[in-house]
Order: C-alpha cells, then sequence, then structure tokens
C-alpha cells in the first residue's frame, strides 16, 4: 500500500519488471561459471539447455496455473493431487488402447474443470481462506485416490507416449507444447478482459467490484485455468512414465514447488502483479540451480538444504525494497 | 461492514456469552467416542487419548501465535523431525546426556524462530515462503546429519517426556507425564496470549499492524517473538514425539498443516488478529478426537484424509457464515 504514493518517472530503470531477468542471468552464470571452472564445459550446448528445460514440463505447466491463482491473490495447494488424480484417470480410462486417447484426455480435463470450480465456489462464494479451501481438497482428492488405487494402475499406449518422448526438429515436443502454452496464457493476462479483471481484482478486490467487475467469477475462472493446467501437468506425466500413480503428484511437490517458481519470478503473493514470463523464468532458475548442482556434485541432502536457501534468498530479492509491513 | 438495522433477535444473540463452537463439537465427539467404545471412560482410555493428542495441542498452541500475529509457520514439521534425529544423534546412547542435548534442541528452536522473524521482518519475505524455505533447508539437515539413515534410538530418560506414566495414583491410576507437560506449556502460552501486553500487541500487529506501529508497538519485535514461541513449541512437541515414535526422517510430516488445522477449528482467524489458546487446544484435541473415532470405526486412512478434508472446510466455511451475521 504504502508505496503507491512514489509513482517513478518515465523511462527509469523499473526493478520489479527486470528482476526475474536479473535472477535469471545469475543463475545462468553460475551454471556457466561451474562448468567451466569444473572443466565439464560438454554440457554448454543447446541440446543440453534444452534437455535442462525439458526436466521441469511438469512443474512448468503447472506453474503457469498457479500464476492465475496467485496473480487473484489466491493460491492453491490442491494442484499435487489433482496431477496424481489425473494422471490416474487417464492411465485407467486409456488402459492401453489407443482408440480411449480422446475420452481420457476429455475426462483428465474434466476432473480438472470440477475440482477447479469446488475451489472457486468455496473461494469466492464461501469465503474460505483458500490455503484452506484447497488444502481441504487436496486432502479430499488424494483420499478417494488412495482409497481406489495403491499403486501404478492402467498404462498409456504409445501414441499417447509422444507427447512426453516426441521430438519435432530436435525440441522435444513437450517443450513447444509447454511454450505454446505459456504464449497463450500470457495473451490471455495481456490481451483479455479476462486477464485484465485478474489484475484488477488480485490488485484491490473492493475497488475492483465497486467497478463492476463480477469478482467472484474473476476468482473462480483464474482457478479452473490453474486446475485445468495441473489436470495438463497429469496428462503429461502419464505420458511420460507410462502409467498413473496415486503418488506422482505428492513425490515432486508440486503444490508448495509451483509456488515457489511463481513467487521466485517475481509474481507477488498478494496478488496483482507479476505474470507468465517470470514464472517461466522461475521455472528455468529452478532447473538451472538443480543443474548446477549435477555438475558441482553437491551432495543431495546438501542440496536440499541450498535450495531451501536459494528459494528465500530469491525472494527476498524483490522483497527487501518493498517498505510496506508483511506478515 | 454491518448492517445499520441490527434486528431485535440478532441483538439479542450477539448479548449472549458466546462461547466457542469447538467445545460443543469436542464434547459430541467425545460422547460418540464412549459410545463406540465404552472402556474410554476408564483412565487409561482417556489418559492414553490424552497423551496421544497432547504433542499436537503444544504445537497448535505454539502455531497459534505465528497466526494470531498475520503470518504462518510451516517449518515446525521438519523442526520436529530435527528434534527428533538430532537428538538420537547426539546422544549417542548416553542417558547422562539427556539435559544438555534438551537444552541444545531448544537453543536449535530458538534459533530457527529468530531466522524465520528476522526473514520475514527485515528481508520481508512472506512468512509462507520464508518458512517453507526453512522447511527444506532443515529437512535437508536432518538428512544430512543422519546421513539419510538414522541410528540409534532415544535412551529412556529422553523418553521419559513422552513416554512415562505417574501410576499407582488414586482413583485415575496413571497420569503420563506428557499431560503434565500440557497442562503447564498449555497454561505459560495461555497466560502470554491472554494475560500479557505481548499477547495483546501481537493480536494488535495481526489485527493491523499500521495501526500498531503508530501506536507504538515495535512490530518487528513482537513477530519475531511470535516465531520463536512457535519454533520453542515445535521442540517440545518434537521431544514428547519422540517419547512413543520411533527416530525416522518422517516424523514431523504433515503437523505443520494439522497444527494450522487444530487452529482454524479453535477459531483462529488466518492472518490474524484473532485466536484462542484454549481454544486451538481443544481443536487440537477435537482433530485427535477425529482420527481416534475413525479408527474405532475401522476407517481406512483414506478415509480419514477425507474427513479431514472436509471437516477444514466446513469449520472455516461455517465461522465465515458466522461471523458475516454477526457483523464481527
Amino acid at each position: 500500500m504504502s508505496d503507491i504514493g512514489m509513482t517513478p518517472p518515465r523511462f527509469t530503470f523499473r526493478f520489479e519488471r527486470w528482476a526475474p531477468a536479473l535472477l535469471l542471468g545469475i543463475a545462468l552464470l553460475a551454471y556457466v561459471g561451474i562448468a567451466v571452472g569444473t572443466g565439464q564445459t560438454q554440457y554448454l550446448t543447446f541440446e543440453n539447455l534444452i534437455s535442462i528445460l525439458g526436466r521441469s514440463i511438469a512443474l512448468g505447466i503447472t506453474a503457469v496455473g498457479q500464476t492465475f491463482a496467485i496473480l487473484v491473490a489466491s493460491i492453491d495447494l490442491s494442484v499435487a493431487s489433482l496431477i496424481s488424480a489425473t494422471a490416474v484417470v487417464a492411465s485407467v480410462v486409456m488402459s492401453g488402447d489407443p482408440a480411449m486417447m480422446a475420452p481420457a484426455v476429455a475426462a483428465a480435463l474434466g476432473l480438472g474443470l470440477v475440482v477447479g470450480l469446488l475451489n472457486g465456489l468455496l473461494i469466492a462464494r464461501f469465503e474460505v481462506n483458500p490455503l484452506i479451501a484447497t488444502l481441504g481438497m487436496s486432502l479430499i482428492i488424494q483420499g478417494c485416490l488412495s482409497a481406489f488405487v495403491s499403486n501404478f494402475a492402467g498404462s498409456v499406449p504409445a501414441e499417447f507416449q509422444a507427447l512426453a518422448y516426441g521430438t519435432v526438429g530436435g525440441v522435444p515436443f513437450s517443450l513447444i507444447f509447454f511454450l505454446l502454452l505459456a504464449l497463450a496464457a500470457w495473451f490471455v493476462l495481456r490481451f483479455t478482459r479476462f486477464g485484465s479483471d485478474v489484475y484488477s481484482v488480485g490488485g484491490n478486490k473492493d475497488a475492483a467490484r465497486v467497478a463492476g467487475i463480477k469478482t467472484s467469477r474473476v476468482v473462480m475462472g483464474a482457478h479452473v485455468v490453474c486446475s485445468l493446467c495441473a489436470a495438463l501437468a497429469g496428462l503429461y506425466l502419464a505420458s511420460r512414465l507410462r502409467s498413473g500413480a496415486p503418488w506422482i503428484g505428492s513425490d515432486g511437490v508440486y503444490d508448495l514447488e509451483s509456488i515457489a517458481v511463481v513467487v521466485i519470478g517475481g509474481t507477488i503473493l498478494a496478488g496483482g502483479r507479476g505474470g507468465v514470463w517470470g514464472t517461466l523464468a522461475g521455472v528455468m532458475i529452478f532447473s538451472l540451480i538443480d543443474s548446477t548442482f549435477n555438475l558441482a556434485g553437491v551432495d543431495a541432502f546438501a542440496k536440499q538444504v541450498l535450495r531451501g536457501v536459494i528459494i528465500v534468498a530469491a525472494v527476498a530479492f524483490y522483497t527487501v525494497r518493498s517498505r510496506r509491513l508483511v506478515a | 461492514m454491518t448492517d445499520n438495522t441490527l434486528s431485535a433477535a440478532s441483538r439479542r444473540r450477539r448479548s449472549l456469552p458466546q462461547i466457542n463452537p469447538v467445545y460443543f463439537v469436542l464434547a459430541a465427539l467425545i460422547v460418540a467416542i464412549i459410545v463406540q467404545n465404552p472402556a474410554f471412560v476408564e483412565p487409561t482410555g482417556y489418559m492414553n487419548f490424552l497423551k496421544r493428542a497432547a504433542p499436537l495441542a503444544i504445537l497448535a498452541a505454539g502455531q497459534l501465535y505465528v497466526i494470531v500475529s498475520g503470518g504462518f509457520d510451516l517449518s515446525v514439521g521438519s523442526l520436529i523431525t530435527l528434534v527428533v534425529v538430532g537428538s538420537s544423534m547426539l546422544l549417542n546412547n548416553d542417558p547422562n546426556a539427556t539435559w544438555w542435548v534438551i537444552a541444545v534442541m531448544f537453543g536449535i528452536g530458538a534459533g530457527v524462530g529468530l531466522i524465520n522473524g528476522l526473514v520475514v521482518c527485515y528481508l520481508k519475505v512472506p512468512s509462507l515462503i520464508a518458512t517453507l524455505g526453512m522447511m527444506i533447508t532443515l529437512n535437508g539437515f536432518a538428512f544430512m546429519w543422519s546421513g539419510g539413515s538414522p541410528r540409534g534410538y532415544l535412551t529412556d530418560s529422553f523418553r521419559f517426556f513422552g513416554r512415562f506414566n505417574v501410576t499407582d495414583l488414586p482413583l485415575i491410576r496413571i497420569f503420563p507425564v506428557a499431560i503434565i507437560v500440557l497442562l503447564v506449556l498449555g497454561f505459560v502460552l495461555y497466560w502470554l496470549m491472554h494475560r500479557t501486553n505481548l499477547g495483546r500487541m501481537i493480536h494488535a500487529i495481526g489485527d493491523n499492524p499500521r495501526a500498531a506501529n503508530l501506536a507504538g508497538v515495535r512490530v518487528n519485535r513482537v513477530r519475531i517473538i511470535a516465531f520463536i514461541v512457535s519454533s520453542l513449541s515445535a521442540v517440545a512437541t518434537g521431544i514428547l514425539l519422540g517419547g512413543f515414535a520411533g527416530v525416522s526422517t518422517d516424523v514431523g510430516m504433515g503437523y505443520e498443516l494439522q497444527a494450522i488445522t487444530a487452529a482454524v477449528l479453535g477459531g483462529a482467524q488466518l492472518l490474524g488478529g484473532r485466536g484462542s489458546v484454549p481454544a486451538t487446544i481443544a481443536g487440537a484435541l477435537t482433530l485427535s478426537a477425529i482420527f481416534t473415532l475413525l479408527n474405532f470405526l475401522g476407517l481406512p486412512q483414506p478415509i480419514r484424509q477425507v474427513v479431514q478434508g472436509l471437516i477444514l472446510i466446513a469449520a472455516v466455511a461455517i465461522a465465515m457464515v458466522r461471523r458475516r451475521h454477526t457483523g464481527r
């Protein structure tokens, strides 16, 4: 609130806008530095960069959706269990039959739609705190899922595995799909009415309502987008693992990691500021950090310690300059 | 905010003494448990129930400090793990080491809380992210310390607090030490929150940090204290849990969310400004009672998850509806 008064003059360097790129630059420098420093220059190729990115497609897809939820000043903790649920549903519906691919995708997206609507309804209409609503939803989804399956269930036909393993001119198909999704999300946020409503509602809900925006619809829309993206991530993981299991979402910690990635990308938890490109930068930063650790041969547990520190440090990079009181 | 025209009915409703609904829920659940399992009225029945619920109750009461101050502390679960794993490493099967190991653990807890508070106050990182980072870091430390597979075990003198029962008492026969710890810590936390200036200041900064600041509250100092209280209570929880759970790297997993759930069941307002220590402890007992009841009913783990989710959402939704009706 307090920093609204100091509108910056035009044509000045706006830190907030460039911070994600700056962080990405730092991460890239660290990666290159370690690679050169340890004499592993064979990893400094374009192909390797693509493979680094390819490892975090599922996180990226989830994070694009999470960006919408966080932009409306909400949050979605149910994505991890939704990813597991959609992966299992898709793989069970297909059970190796290529003819069932379309119904399986429809079922997974339908599940995402329902969960998103329920989340949105609870948060927007019943005013349940988003953290609690989506946490509760996550428990419900995970419980229902574990009641029916306890191991890898169903299987994915070879045709569907092309989603994860196919390439177009050396670039993985999944990476292209992810970039197209990000592009679409950027377009929606930048050029559509829904997009500008998302920013208004996240920035100041009461002002948005007074300005005539149906705020609860916008919040529900953002949650539907978020859940649909999680469903897509679940489909991708089913294709990559060739089957769905009830723990793939929680094993990947997609709920907390997607939030961390979005926040590292400069979208603020209070809502209304940030965007998809920042999230993309956040995903790249995350995978670069992992690859840097691998190059440097950091022990797996020390890696985890450093990750925690880096998440906080990256977010502090944005927030330390703010003068508002946070909690 | 409120309607200008208060109806007579709502005015009367407001003048009634407000009893937190969590107590009714808890009473109903206990009746249900007794119906299911009459042995529960025996001292061993309810004492064992309280003993098992004590760690969560203490943890939730500590978490409440951070919640009322307007934040979240997600790092408590991994702090519990670190306490259990770290104690088993430090004790090294030497019973004489118990007291200094406990002191070291509380020192670590105070340090963790201090860092959480400093990061939130001075680096302005939202507490959700700050304590999430701390959670990941502490989990990493617990793994590093134990080399991935914790070895050794906790000595009986360390397990005293969680496991030991005072026996041969008249009337109630047994009285677990864990309940004494719960009573003492619960009273201290209640007193600090509801009978001192510190408690009022925590409420104030959670309600409106800017107003509190203008009124002369040292917001940062109070917030840091709230985080330290939460971390210290997590250490106490870890010591109790070490008494009945084995040494593993996932003892504390999920406890941070259960603690937040318990506080919410007790009527605490997320994002600050309202909450009560006794009601939070009742919330923790309610949560444990629900799990006990589901156990007696023979329902499998997945159903427990679903029920916990439903209860969580319903509790907050009902609280919101009530708040809207009473206009507070």
